[in-house]
């Protein structure tokens, strides 16, 4: 049972007081500032004026910003689905693999994402550029296959042209996924593992095949375990930085490269914070979305 | 009924026994680790262009080695992090000591309040924090090291803490509270008993929050890239700016000594507390990114 705070005062102050001191001073206190200067002016360089004023948030409406809103939503929602699906099997692998190799297969998924962000991010680009990896096989097997085909007497392939695989929306959602894909993972296993298996074997002897059983056992069962790997997926996705300023062209800016921009370049602060805080309403909006959805699912269940 | 028999039991749902879904498993790990490998191969590549086999070399190595600046930001992000990982330790296991064991009014709200960092993205803290050091609290420039680097750790310290806080509070969910009891019928006070009787059962979420706060430092580009000035680059933000400039093989081998690194202290986790328990005390923290 939990313990009144004032049967053991001194303990609760104790705990109490650095914890929420530096909540207050070292976050709260700092999104504040940003809040209010959402609602700010610029008056000369670097001074800032409250004047309680929406402009900025009119100017986030404006067609230009509303649309890399919506291209933001729509990038990370591919890319939460493109997690979903490469995702899905994994975790279904993993469940039902024995002990010893669940321990290592859940390792291999989890050592990518404790390797640096910015190392990831790097290794594709070095994959992906026009002098890179994979255009570097694709043209070798185009030489050799052109090679070949002038030996069995057919005319030679023409030159091999360098696929553009970097600097563009592909990159970016290409990027995405592989950086997301453990969060997707992890909590589809931690669902899937908490099934009980007897349905799924009653559904096979009743004569269901595999992938029925996939889709009106398991699938049904492990909603809530899909539904919070498809918000723990699409927060970041929507709101990541570094994937699309290094992977993406000039045309895959997403929010908060836009943000990133009125607070270094721009220095358009005012601005820049009213599109923070419409990122964080986002955010909070697909939480409290699926949080509602696991509330009607746990009381249609009940 | 156990579970576990039942699935060893079972053949139909032996799935990784199938060869589609081995294939996928296969395909997904080239998916998640040719990048990689790929890049710590060609950091041994003797070519500058980086691309084709040219032979064995550690040059890069050297390179990287004698890089100063490099070496500089490689030692500012292993101390922030130590640091960081420190007080969010101390702050977490409060926080969690805390809510766990106390009922008082605005809980709801503190509990909320303190999963905000966890939730709210990357770059709407990292403004937040450029802001606060810029007009609210501006730190001194031209402090002796590591003094400088108190603004990156504080940044730090306030996305890192409420994870520790989760991992703790989920370990004290299997106290039993009658050792609790038991240390005060046997005459320890309050502070005894915590010292003597909480912390250690606490002690292994202690580690793991530990590992999580400090890989979370090591690994944070976006917040650092808004706290950092000239002279406090972390290791990221150094990376960063080389990427932006070129793909040279002495990334690919800074990278690679970050990789093994990052491979040891995992390694060190798994020695700590066993696979299933690292993977499976992070899995929840995932949404970290």
């Amino acid at each position: 049972m939990e313990q009144s705070w004032n049967r053991a005062k001194a303990i609760f102050a104790t705990v109490l007081g650095p914890p929420l001191a530096w909540l207050l001073l070292f976050f709260l206190i700092p999104l504040t500032i940003v809040w209010v200067y959402s609602f700010g002016t610029n008056v000369g360089l670097t001074e800032i004026a409250f004047t309680g004023t929406f402009s900025n948030y009119a100017r986030a409406v404006e067609p230009l910003y509303v649309g890399i809103f919506l291209k933001s939503v729509g990038v990370a929602g591919l890319t939460t689905l493109l997690c979903l699906i490469v995702g899905f099997p994994v975790a279904l692998a993993i469940t039902f693999a024995p002990d010893r190799l669940k321990a290592w297969l859940i390792l291999l998924v989890m050592l990518p994402f404790w390797t640096n962000l910015l190392i990831r991010t790097y290794a594709l680009i070095a994959v992906l550029r026009t002098e890179g990896y994979v255009n570097l096989s694709l043209g070798w097997l185009w030489t050799h296959a052109s090679g070949l085909m002038t030996m069995v007497g057919l005319s030679p392939l023409t030159r091999f042209e360098p696929l553009e695989l970097l600097h563009n929306n592909f990159a970016v959602v290409f990027g995405l996924v592989y950086v997301h894909l453990p969060f997707m993972v992890l909590p589809l296993y931690s669902a899937l593992d908490r099934l009980d298996r007897s349905l799924l074997e009653a559904s096979l002897d009743l004569g269901a095949g595999h992938v029925r059983t996939m889709m009106m056992v398991v699938v049904p069962l492990a909603l809530p375990g899909i539904a919070s790997g498809i918000l723990i997926t699409f927060i970041p996705a929507l709101g990541a930085y570094l994937t699309p300023d290094l992977l993406g062209g000039p045309d895959s800016q997403m929010i908060a490269n836009i943000i990133e921009r009125q607070f270094k370049r721009a220095n358009d602060w005012p601005f820049g914070a009213a599109l923070s805080f419409l990122l964080m309403y986002m955010t909070f909006i697909a939480i409290a979305l699926q949080a509602m959805l696991a509330k009607r699912k746990t009381e249609a269940g009940s | 009924m156990s579970k576990r028999s039942l699935g060893s039991a079972s053949g139909p749902l032996e799935y990784l026994r199938r060869w589609p879904l081995q294939a996928w498993l296969v395909m997904v790990g080239i998916f998640l680790y040719a990048p990689l490998l790929t890049l710590m191969a060609f950091s041994f590549n003797d070519s500058k262009r980086n691309i084709v086999w040219k032979g064995f070399t550690l040059k890069y190595y050297d390179k990287v080695l004698h890089n100063d600046s490099l070496i500089a930001a490689f030692g500012n992000s292993l101390t922030i992090a130590a640091i960081s990982t420190l007080i969010s330790v101390i702050l977490g296991a409060m926080a969690a000591l805390l809510l766990w064991r106390f009922r008082f009014k605005g809980k709801a709200v503190l509990d909320g309040a303190m999963a905000l960092p966890i939730v709210v993205p990357e770059i709407c803290m990292g403004v937040a924090m450029l802001v606060f050091f810029a007009k609210v609290m501006p730190w001194p420039t031209g402090l002796p090291w590591p003094l400088n680097l108190g603004a990156i750790i504080i940044s730090h310290v306030s996305f890192s803490f409420p994870f520790v806080a989760v991992v703790v509070r989920a370990r004290l969910a299997s106290f039993n509270r009658e050792l609790e009891e038991a240390a005060k019928d046997l005459g320890a006070g309050e502070f005894m008993t915590i010292r003597d009787v909480l912390i250690p059962h606490m002690q292994p979420s202690l580690i793991a929050g530990a590992l999580l706060a400090f890989t979370l430092s090591l690994d944070d580009f976006v917040i650092t890239f808004f706290t950092s000035g000239p002279d406090t680059v972390t290791f990221p933000v150094k990376v960063y700016s080389m990427v932006r400039f070129s793909v040279t093989p002495e990334v690919n081998a800074a990278s690679t000594i970050l990789i093994v690194f990052t491979v040891i202290l995992a390694a060190l986790a798994i020695r700590l507390q066993g696979a299933t328990a690292v993977a499976g005390g992070h899995a929840p923290d995932a949404s970290s990114k």
